[in-house]
């Protein structure tokens, strides 16, 4: 439980972040919004034992976050706390796949090894971006984003709600944890019948406050549109932000500099 | 149950965005249509309630391990199907956002997993039919629980099929398959028994709540026909513009469908498993091919361009070398940029 509640802190601290300024901060949320899907794309659609050519990748996390003055070493640590799922599902590549495919020396290196490694960086490059987009935009300017890109309004004004309350009910939720842990004697977890009461408690508060959120909205004149005051713009900034980048990433996509780079180095040496 | 981006290919990836992105439109439609502007600030705060509820914890007997409310179930009973995807996919998209859990290229494939099958396939046609005229606690919870085996059964087979069509992770199908559906057979039954019990627990208490909810729905069965219609639509327009790429590459979907098939040697192998042996023999690129490349490792250029989507022994050594000057060039670059931030402000 304490791991929850250490991760909705981490919301409240992710969007202090996104609230801090700079070029990037300022930039349209739409051309970073897309500029990171084409960079997961890229990544994503190398072939499976694709080592080499991803590496190129890392410039782009490490460019944004050394731009930005993002905390390296906060976002660094939210990565590994999710590495395990990554490991979890891609060992199973070295215990399938046991042809050797190369040596070094002579150890012999197995596909299922390369492909396991893959995965491990793919998974480190696409989860870093998008932790590196909310941080530099907040979600209520993502959601933004996304309405401008076409999506529907109810979903996006439910979305802009949901973000908001669950920081209220979350905090609603803990009180009623604690104020069970505190008459539980330190048991470990809530026997079923207590549980749903708890539940079913939470649900109906969550229920009477919407009623409550509606009508307080509708007496001050809600008409199911919520205005942003930042308007948005694509200017010549997010023109060459958006263009440069997905260039550059095409490009790596092609053309394997790592191998180049290192056939350059040991041909000189050998 | 999630899926990361690390784990499909952007075929599957975007296939399954597709299939998602026309199904919020058609909801966010029907919700539009069908209910006054009182159900969105109620989608919202349930939203919230499903994610906070997360944090509390019961304790599932003689087994030592601790279940949750899961949220697709309990959202359509209480919302509808249309409304209750809206908010799965919300949940879903905070997650994915804030906890990194899951990704957003896979963000189209978890909303369908997790959102499509209870909103659109347990609810109207278990749940719905068991105890939707006239609640009961016994119709609710028979109807729950098999609402909730069948909706995890159905996203965990769909989690498998995502996952090989990739063809990133080496997992066969059939060992997948074990894995993932006894699995989440318990997990549906916990899931089921906790909504049934929440879902009684209002009814006892406030039954006009489940009353309204009921209402608020379209009369007569849910048109799913098309809703399937479109989505097939959606699915074949992705597939058949991204068929390129898979044809350019052989990392596409035919061709990790081939070589998990091919390599999984399934007993009954007719006809379809025999051509794609031969096909995947073929395609094969591993046998003996790379040492001889491994010779002429001195000129990438011509090996590269030449077979680039495949492993390419040859130009490993060339790789790791050059991999590890580009990150250390990478970490460089970052480092001189945070120094030139620094200096200038």
């Amino acid at each position: 439980m304490s791991k929850i509640s250490d991760n909705f802190l981490d919301i409240g601290y992710m969007d202090d972040l996104a609230g801090k300024d700079s070029w990037l901060h300022r930039l349209d949320p739409r051309a970073k919004l897309i500029t990171v899907i084409i960079f997961i794309v890229a990544v994503v659609s190398f072939d499976k034992y694709t080592l080499s050519g991803l590496i190129p990748f890392f410039i782009f996390p490490v460019a944004l976050v050394a731009l930005s003055g993002l905390p390296a070493g906060y976002l660094f640590k939210k990565v590994l706390l999710v590495l395990p799922f990554a490991v979890l599902v891609a060992i199973f590549n070295p215990l399938m796949d046991q042809k050797v495919i190369f040596h070094i020396g002579s150890l012999g290196i197995s596909g299922g090894w390369v492909s396991f490694l893959s995965i491990i960086l793919r998974f480190i490059l696409t989860v870093s971006v998008a932790l590196i987009l909310i941080c530099l935009t907040g979600f209520n300017a993502v959601c933004l984003a996304l309405s401008k890109l076409g999506l529907p309004k109810p979903f996006v004004v439910q979305l802009l709600f949901f973000f908001r309350y669950l920081f209220v009910l979350t905090d609603e939720a803990a009180r009623m944890s604690r104020a069970w842990a505190l008459r539980a004697l330190g048991a470990k977890a809530i026997d079923f019948k207590t549980f749903v009461s708890l539940i079913g408690h939470l649900l109906l508060r969550a229920i009477d406050r919407a009623e409550r959120i509606y009508l307080a909205m509708r007496s001050r004149g809600f008409d199911g549109r919520i205005r942003m005051i930042r308007a948005m713009k694509i200017n010549s900034r997010e023109f060459i932000f958006g263009i440069g980048w997905s260039v550059f990433f095409v490009l790596l996509r092609f053309f394997n500099i790592p191998v180049k780079l290192g056939a350059l180095v040991t041909g000189r040496f050998s | 149950m999630h899926m990361a981006d690390a784990l499909i290919s952007p075929a599957v990836g975007a296939t399954m965005w597709a299939a998602t992105a026309g199904l919020i439109a058609y909801s966010a439609k029907k919700v539009k249509e069908e209910t006054d502007d009182r159900k969105v600030p109620l989608m919202g705060v349930l939203g919230a309630f499903i994610f906070a509820s997360q944090m509390l914890n019961f304790s599932i007997p003689a087994t030592g391990s601790s279940g949750h409310l899961g949220g697709g179930m309990i959202l359509a009973i209480l919302l509808g199907p249309y409304a209750a995807f809206l908010v799965m996919a919300s949940v879903l998209i905070v997650q994915a956002l804030f906890f990194a859990d899951g990704g957003l290229l896979a963000l189209g494939c978890n909303i369908f997993n997790l959102g499509f099958f209870p909103c659109f396939a347990a609810f109207p046609f278990i749940y719905k039919k068991i105890a939707g005229v006239d609640p009961a606690p016994k119709k609710i919870m028979a109807g729950a629980i098999i609402g909730g085996i069948v909706a995890l059964q159905l996203g965990a087979f769909s989690v498998v099929l995502q996952t090989v069509f990739s063809g990133i992770s080496e997992l066969p199908f059939r060992t997948f398959v074990l894995l993932m559906q006894p699995i989440h057979l318990a997990i549906g039954i916990v899931e089921g028994l906790v909504t049934a019990a929440v879902v009684i627990f209002v009814w006892k208490a406030r039954p006009e709540i489940l009353e309204a909810s009921r209402q608020s729905e379209p009369i007569g069965p849910i048109n799913i026909n098309k809703v399937l219609l479109g989505l097939l639509a959606a699915a074949v327009i992705a597939g058949g513009a991204l068929s390129w790429f898979a044809s350019a590459n052989p990392d596409g979907l035919e061709w990790s469908m081939f070589k998990t098939s091919g390599k999984e040697e399934l007993e009954g192998g007719g006809g379809v498993h025999a051509s794609a042996a031969v096909i995947q023999e073929k395609t094969a690129f591993l046998p003996d091919y790379g040492f001889k490349k491994s010779q002429s490792a001195i000129e990438p250029e011509e090996s590269v361009s030449q077979s680039w989507p495949a492993i390419d022994p040859g130009t490993s050594v060339s790789g790791l070398v050059g991999g590890s000057l580009t990150l250390a060039i990478v970490f460089l670059i970052g480092l001189a940029l945070k120094r030139r931030k620094i200096a200038v402000p």
